[in-house]
């Protein structure tokens, strides 16, 4: 069958303002909205834009915004996308070029959360920290995340305030915070208790709908909002 | 690409970085390297690390099942088990002096992981816990052994992410998405290696880093092949830049196919579904494994699994008489598969709308993971030649390496083992030689020749799309050069790629400009795909036995005799087949025996 996508086109260097552009590519039920994007820039149009890597929704390279919700291009099925399929860039980014956006602020909030362990202490008997199954399960969730930025830019209020740390840093503040080997849960609650930090979610839930690995996003700012709540007088 | 310097009054100059030292790539060989580095030359180091990618989207983050090392935590294990199964897992072509390294390195490297942060399922008392593998036994053989320490189905995920947050930590410097098209080697290819040259790709300007060493840890080249595990984006760049450079390649004959490819797609259902309990099916509904490898069955190494399903397959008995067979996870449930194995249910569910909990899921094995590589000695320093010469400033490791660990067939979680060792290793190498190192000097001519490569690509208005040959490519590789090969057969991919090579002289650019140019970048991949499709097939031809993942059809024994030797394959002149040289394999305790599982 015939697959008609209509791709919101942008380069600064050649045009005025984004515009739309139509392309017919075959494709089977089973074929993902990415391998349509490789059938256009293949052998209709190179100059079509965008990033990929993995292919099959692990290196979280192709977030783009498909039928009007923020997905992973390699992990959303034609069978389920329709034969009338548009692809935007996601939104609240600067875009570069067609659907490929500016992640330096994106990598730059994720940096400022201190994605890191912090704990030099080892064991004596240089063996493994010990850490339960359970206390491991705390963090499961969160230490799920490859960074793919569909939660962030799917965020009204990051939309609103780009200055707000967004959903994809406190996800992987969260995954530090409830570790239980961490020695930094105060300092990183301190960035996280920022006026730009977790008091401006307002619960939309978006970035859960956006997640393609499934994390209850909203969840993990709701249990890092309550561990700052219950360090107050 | 033509290396000869040019004239270069006409452009402006590239712009310099001067470093310490140079990671290229940004998996987890490479980041373990840069934290090395940075552990040991202290803060004010200058540690860079260019990745075509952001770090995250490295191809480590795909790899599922887990990481071994004989810590012994749920049953009896031993580091010189491990060594063993590795030996007898690479058909004994492996250099046991280096697996030797590997395997008692584990122990304390992924103890390390651990203090980095990984987060590893646990046991009962709180320590890693561990399951089962292929290839990996106890006491010689005996048995399946719980080795492989793991994240749930993510252990590269975390890998990459621990070793990205220390990075962070540790502030390395990142170059992200830069292509690098070259190394800078002033003196030819004797060394020393001063530096790269890369290509921004936000700006399209060529950047040229200057360092007084050079690690290449840049992954494999799967996208060789037509149905692959790999990303788009494993186009063994390294590896076809060190071959140009007229320093050899080791044993690239030598490919694995992992046999649970999920079908048509290529990428990975782990072999963890296996270590967990699952099993394959033909199309009469047999579990075949027990009949080609009685003791380990499923389990059994991969080239073994990958060449009785092509068996079943060509004997009529795939499903439906096609050319797949199922794997059955059924019956290990509900909590096992979403506790254990979450992202490979998932796979099965998004891309095949199967549940894995009642159907059985089609499989057919995938190219995944290349053995040969770059040559290296244990602490990742390039060799220049069969004698094992050194390149002065110059390593690899990762996949791009071979050192050699994993000799004609490669065992589950090694590939994890090996870019950790190997990787920290040249770090701490790298680390001494930057202390001793003199400043180092420019190649404008490296830098020209890249330019002008570039100028030439976007200045033709006239010629082929690189998918066109890519397509080709692919097709002649998995046909021709993969789990099965005959003399007949290898000729003709020999052809096929020789003529894609000279038709690739004549590729076409549609995107002009200099911003984000992905359509240059692709053509650019193009050209190394096919260096690393050539040395694969020479190295085919020549090698007349069938041993590990190399299995010819006209020649089905393994012959110690005159093949216990590593394929070293260099670059001769456009359009002939390389100068191939050997260099003895290293047998220090297992002497070559029969394999069997």
């Amino acid at each position: 069958m015939d697959v008609q996508l209509r791709i919101l086109r942008f380069d600064p260097d050649r045009d005025a303002a984004p515009h739309w552009e139509e392309y017919v590519v075959p494709a089977e039920p089973s074929d993902r909205v990415l391998d349509l994007l490789h059938q256009v820039k293949w052998y209709q149009d190179g100059t079509l834009t965008f990033r990929r890597s993995c292919a099959h929704g692990v290196c979280g390279s192709d977030a783009m915004l498909i039928n009007g919700r923020n997905r992973l291009a390699c992990e959303y099925l034609v069978k389920d996308a329709g034969q009338r399929i548009t692809v935007e860039p996601v939104r609240g980014s600067p875009v570069v070029k067609d659907l490929l956006i500016d992640l330096d602020g994106f990598w730059e909030k994720y940096r400022s959360v201190m994605p890191y362990l912090v704990n030099d202490e080892v064991p004596a008997d240089g063996k493994e920290r010990r850490q339960s199954q359970e206390e491991r399960d705390r963090f499961e969730d969160t230490s799920k995340c490859i960074l793919c930025g569909a939660c962030t830019t799917a965020c009204p209020s990051f939309w609103a305030n780009p200055d707000y740390v967004g959903p994809a840093a406190i996800v992987n503040a969260h995954r530090f915070i409830f570790d239980s080997r961490d020695h930094a849960t105060e300092e990183r609650l301190e960035i996280m208790a920022d006026a730009d930090g977790v008091w401006r979610c307002r619960t939309i839930f978006n970035c859960v709908e956006a997640c393609p690995r499934g994390i209850n996003i909203t969840r993990a700012i709701m249990e890092v909002t309550r561990q700052i709540e219950s360090r107050r007088p | 690409m033509s290396l000869a310097p040019r004239d270069q009054g006409r452009r402006p100059r590239p712009r310099t970085h001067d470093l310490d030292a140079v990671v290229v790539g940004a998996g987890g060989a490479g980041l373990y390297a840069a934290l090395e580095l940075k552990r040991d030359l202290g803060p004010e180091a200058r540690i860079g690390v260019i990745s075509k990618l952001y770090p995250s989207r490295s191809h480590t983050g795909a790899a599922q099942g887990g990481v071994c090392a004989a810590l012994g935590n749920t049953e009896e294990d031993n580091w010189e088990w491990h060594w063993f199964d590795t030996v007898k897992g690479g058909d004994y072509l492996v250099d046991q002096d280096a697996a030797e390294v590997m395997c008692r390195d584990a122990v304390e490297t992924v103890i390390n992981l651990e203090h980095l942060g990984l987060p590893f399922n646990r046991t009962p008392e709180g320590l890693i816990d561990q399951r089962r593998f292929g290839g990996h036994t106890r006491n010689f053989g005996e048995g399946p052994v719980r080795r492989a320490c793991f994240a749930a189905d993510r252990t590269g995920h975390e890998i990459l992410q621990t070793l990205f947050q220390q990075c962070i930590k540790h502030d390395v410097a990142f170059y992200d998405e830069y292509q690098v098209l070259d190394l800078a080697m002033p003196q030819g290819t004797g060394g020393p290696v001063s530096g790269v040259i890369a290509l921004q790709l936000s700006t399209g300007e060529i950047h040229a880093f200057r360092a007084k060493a050079v690690l290449f840890a840049t992954g494999g080249f799967g996208k060789i092949f037509k149905v692959t595990s790999n990303a788009h984006t494993l186009t063994g760049d390294g590896v076809a830049i060190t071959y140009r450079r007229g320093l050899p390649l080791e044993d690239m004959e030598f490919y694995q196919f992992h046999p649970t490819g999920m079908y048509r797609l290529g990428f990975l259902l782990s072999e963890a579904m296996r270590g967990e309990g699952g099993f394959l099916v033909n199309g009469k509904g047999e579990r075949f494994m027990e009949r080609y490898a009685p003791t380990m069955k499923d389990l059994a190494s991969r080239d073994v699994v990958s060449r009785s399903i092509y068996q079943e397959i060509a004997a009529g008995r795939g499903i439906d008489g096609k050319d797949f067979v199922h794997l059955d996870v059924r019956h290990l449930g509900a909590k096992v598969l979403n506790e254990k194995l979450p992202d490979m249910s998932g796979f099965i569910r998004t891309y095949f709308g199967l549940d894995p909990l009642t159907e059985l899921v089609p499989i057919q094995p995938t190219a995944h993971y290349a053995m040969g590589g770059i040559p290296t000695d244990v602490d990742g320093r390039v060799l220049a030649d069969e004698t094992g010469a050194k390149v002065p400033g110059f390593y690899a490791a990762g996949e791009c390496a071979c050192v050699s660990v994993h000799g004609a067939n490669r065992l589950g979680t090694n590939s994890l083992l090996d870019i950790l060792v190997f990787g920290r290793r040249a770090g701490i190498a790298m680390a001494d030689e930057v202390r001793r190192a003199a400043e180092p000097e420019p190649d404008p001519g490296a830098e020209a020749s890249v330019s002008d490569a570039i100028d030439e690509l976007l200045g033709r208005s006239d010629g082929e799309r690189p998918a066109v040959i890519r397509q080709e490519l692919q097709e002649t590789m998995f046909a021709k050069c993969s789990v099965y090969r005959s003399a007949a057969r290898l000729g003709e991919a020999w052809d096929e790629v020789d003529a894609l090579r000279v038709r690739a002289r004549q590729l076409v650019v549609q995107d002009k400009g200099r911003r984000y140019n992905t359509d240059l970048g692709e053509a650019l991949e193009l050209g190394f795909l096919l260096d690393c499709a050539e040395a694969t097939v020479a190295s085919a031809v020549a090698r007349t036995e069938s041993r590990g993942a190399h299995a010819r059809e006209d020649h089905p024994d393994r012959d110690d005799v005159n093949w216990l030797k590593h394929t070293f394959a260099f670059r001769w002149s456009d359009g002939a087949p390389p100068r191939l040289a050997y260099r003895p394999a290293t047998i220090t305790r297992f002497q070559p025996k029969p394999r069997t599982y």
